[in-house]
């Protein structure tokens, strides 16, 4: 279970509260108006804004002492997911040991984490010549190897048509599936969000709200999420 | 964001370039401890040190006038006109940052000197001749260097002023003069005080220069004085005395740099590439295209006399020479494997916490003068070491430290912007310590570390200034070679060392850069 205990963020005169849980193994969106603090709360789950207030915790372990590579999570980010100077391979290895010293079997699960993601044979490229949706692929064989049991995205995805973000979405839900981990997905459109995410967390006016069913909250909004649909 | 956990430097990385920080620290003020303990022994400065404080201040000062004020036509011709090549005459701007000075002391000498091209043409039509030796030839010679300097810093003063101002005051008719009120000389105020200095500070550790053109009582600088004070009256106190005035003159106009304002905003603009409808008249045309041509020939002229004189001879260059020439090389490839090792774990510390004052650190070697160096080295070591055994150790040692700033200065900016690119990726994937260096500092850092060493091989190539304080028979590297030919007349062999010198320079330096940027993974 990921719990957030009266945390606080504080940054300048930006500033966000959460407290709440999201149960294990649950995939859950994060939606809200542009600036609410969707990001941010990311980041902190990620160690990369430190918290200003409250804990933390991942299976009752405050997270606050880990340093970002060491939380038991991955995240794919908006952009900047790959190392472009890296083949497919080293970006994927690094998943294993950061300093890519891959042993033989080491390499076996790299190529087999490629296949599952649907890229075998495109290990010898570099991030520049795969398309958008390739390179999804990759940074999501490397979350499939690190095997960490929190998946974090602050849409990795948005770059990509409605089409292509659907069967990466779907891949991310496989994949998920398989590895039993909890998901926190950063979302712009309530159609991701309910293809997606069962539960949802609203950003707004300095909250994160306690994780409801994303049906119900999209069919029937709070006025700062209505305001944000249109609605 | 002051982002603790993505930083690029681990605990052992901060302590390397705190370790480093320190070794610089140590051999810049450390060595000035020195030269302050052993000047106290001397009785002060007499009428013809206040001589040479003086004239130093007073040439740095005419140097960076003449420069900036030559400058201004020259950066706006610049940036008034497209034309094929500009992008290279722009480009060839920056060379003499990495010309020996030596070398274009030949030329100049070619061109200026007695029986050069000008004093030629005065005494065809019976005019008096004019000497380049004295306050006349320093100021051409560091006009020379610095003009391609002033014009750049200038030039990017123009760049700076967003292509929709002059959109905007084409629609509302402004001509050349409306545009130079409005536009240009708010600009040039913010721009210009930052030239001048940048210049001066270059002028006052300026050696080569003065000790080739200037000389006497007349036209003695500081850094000549101790060079003279030392090699030649071996009188330590005074030297270390003069030592510590260079450093006080260096540390004032450092202060001076520091305080003057940077470039004023000019707001944000789109970035359009800036066409000008300003200065469209025949006139004004005229006048840019003569800047440039006079400012090519004043710069390509003294280097294309010297290629001229001196290729044929390269082939029958005395072995003294050659052996020089190695010696050089060899001094060029340590010094910059010094500079680059002292140079990286100092850039990697100096994006973490503290880093302003590890980099600062980095840069006293802009504020302090290489006979400083030398000197207070000389005073530390004298106990166990010949000076003539620590030429090139010395030399080695201080062309690092020298070209130290100028290393950081190509390597910081990448560095922020890895960590800006990356720094979340890596530290989300625990990458760090050494793997962080080998699979993504040194890969990425690829073009501006080549570009550096190149720069340091460069500046080491060319340097004539310590190795002047200690060299003897044996030890010359090839500039001091290169000198004593010149000292001697033996002006055809100096032209042939010339051509050498200058090739290996700009090779070392096209060496290493391109090495930098071949097959740079994207």
């Amino acid at each position: 279970m990921l719990v957030f205990e009266r945390a606080r963020i504080v940054q300048g005169d930006f500033s966000m509260a959460a407290d709440f849980a999201v149960p294990e193994g649950a995939r859950v969106a994060v939606i809200g108006p542009s600036g609410a603090g969707k990001s941010t709360l990311l980041a902190a789950v990620a160690g990369f804004i430190p918290l200003t207030e409250g804990r933390i915790l991942w299976e009752g372990q405050n997270l606050a002492p880990l340093a970002p590579g060491a939380r038991p999570l991955s995240i794919l980010f908006q952009d900047q997911n790959l190392f472009p100077h890296l083949t497919v391979l080293q970006n994927v290895g690094l998943g294993l040991r950061p300093d890519l010293r891959l042993d033989r079997e080491q390499q076996a699960q790299v190529a087999a984490a490629l296949e599952r993601v649907g890229l075998d044979g495109l290990g010898a490229r570099r991030p520049a010549q795969l398309s958008g949706g390739q390179q999804g692929r990759v940074a999501l064989a490397r979350a499939l190897l690190r095997a960490r049991p929190l998946l974090l995205l602050d849409e990795p995805f948005a770059a990509l048509g409605p089409a292509l973000k659907a069967e990466m979405l779907d891949l991310v839900a496989e994949i998920a599936a398989e590895t039993a981990s909890t998901v926190l997905m950063v979302s712009h459109e309530p159609a991701d969000a309910r293809r997606f995410a069962p539960l949802s967390v609203l950003v707004a006016d300095g909250r994160a709200e306690p994780p409801l069913p994303t049906g119900a909250l999209l069919d029937n909004p709070p006025p700062a999420l209505a305001a944000y649909l249109g609605q | 964001m002051a982002d603790r956990a993505v930083a690029l430097s681990g605990r052992f990385g901060t302590a390397l370039g705190l370790a480093v920080a320190g070794l610089v620290l140590c051999l810049t003020l450390g060595t000035l401890a020195a030269v302050a303990w052993r000047a106290e022994a001397a009785s002060g400065l007499g009428p013809a040190d206040w001589a040479a404080v003086r004239f130093t201040l007073l040439q740095a000062a005419l140097s960076a006038t003449i420069s900036v004020v030559l400058a201004v036509p020259v950066a706006r011709a610049f940036a008034r006109r497209r034309f094929r090549g500009r992008s290279v005459l722009i480009a060839l701007l920056g060379a003499p940052f990495i010309l020996p000075v030596i070398v274009a002391v030949l030329g100049l000498l070619a061109v200026f000197g007695r029986s050069g091209l000008l004093n030629d043409a005065l005494r065809a039509v019976g005019l008096p001749e004019v000497s380049i030796y004295g306050l006349q030839g320093v100021l051409v010679a560091h006009v020379f260097f610095n003009l391609p300097l002033a014009t750049r810093l200038i030039l990017q003063g123009w760049a700076a002023i967003p292509a929709e101002r002059f959109r905007l005051a084409a629609s509302l008719g402004l001509g050349a003069g409306e545009v130079g009120r409005f536009l240009e000389r708010p600009m040039l105020r913010a721009v210009l005080p930052g030239a001048w200095v940048a210049v001066f500070v270059v002028c006052l550790t300026s050696f080569a220069v003065a000790l080739t053109l200037g000389g006497g009582p007349a036209a003695t600088t500081v850094e000549l004085a101790i060079y003279q004070a030392f090699r030649f009256d071996f009188d330590l106190s005074r030297a270390a005395l003069l030592a510590a005035v260079q450093f006080a003159l260096c540390l004032a106009a450092g202060g001076l740099a520091a305080r003057v304002a940077r470039p004023a905003g000019f707001g944000a603009g789109l970035d359009r590439p800036a066409d000008r409808w300003d200065g469209a008249s025949g006139w004004l045309k005229a006048q840019d295209v003569g800047v440039i041509a006079l400012v090519s020939v004043f710069l390509l002229l003294p280097l294309a006399l010297v290629l001229l004189r001196g290729v044929p001879q390269v082939g029958a260059l005395p072995g003294s020479v050659w052996a020089a020439a190695v010696r050089s090389v060899a001094v060029a490839l340590a010094s910059t494997a010094l500079c680059v090792a002292l140079a990286l774990p100092l850039a990697i510390a100096a994006t973490g916490r503290g880093g302003r004052w590890i980099e600062a650190a980095g840069m006293l070697g802009l504020a302090t003068s290489s006979l400083v160096l030398g000197t207070g080295l000389f005073l530390l070591l004298r106990p166990w070491v010949r000076p003539g055994d620590l030429a090139l150790p010395v030399t080695v040692l201080v062309n690092a430290v020298m070209a130290l700033p100028f290393v950081l200065r190509a390597l910081l900016p990448a560095l922020r912007d890895l960590q800006a690119g990356y720094g979340r990726l890596s530290a989300s994937l625990g990458l760090q310590g050494f793997a962080r260096l080998r699979l993504l500092t040194l890969p990425r850092l690829r073009a501006p570390l080549g570009f550096g060493a190149g720069l340091a091989a460069a500046l080491s190539m060319g340097d004539l200034g310590v190795i002047a304080l200690f060299a003897d028979q044996g030890t010359e590297t090839l500039p001091l070679q290169l000198y004593r030919l010149m000292g001697a007349y033996r002006m055809d062999d100096a032209a042939g060392a010339a051509v050498l010198l200058l090739g290996l320079s700009l090779g070392l330096f096209w060496v290493f850069d391109r090495g930098g940027r071949g097959h740079a993974g994207l």
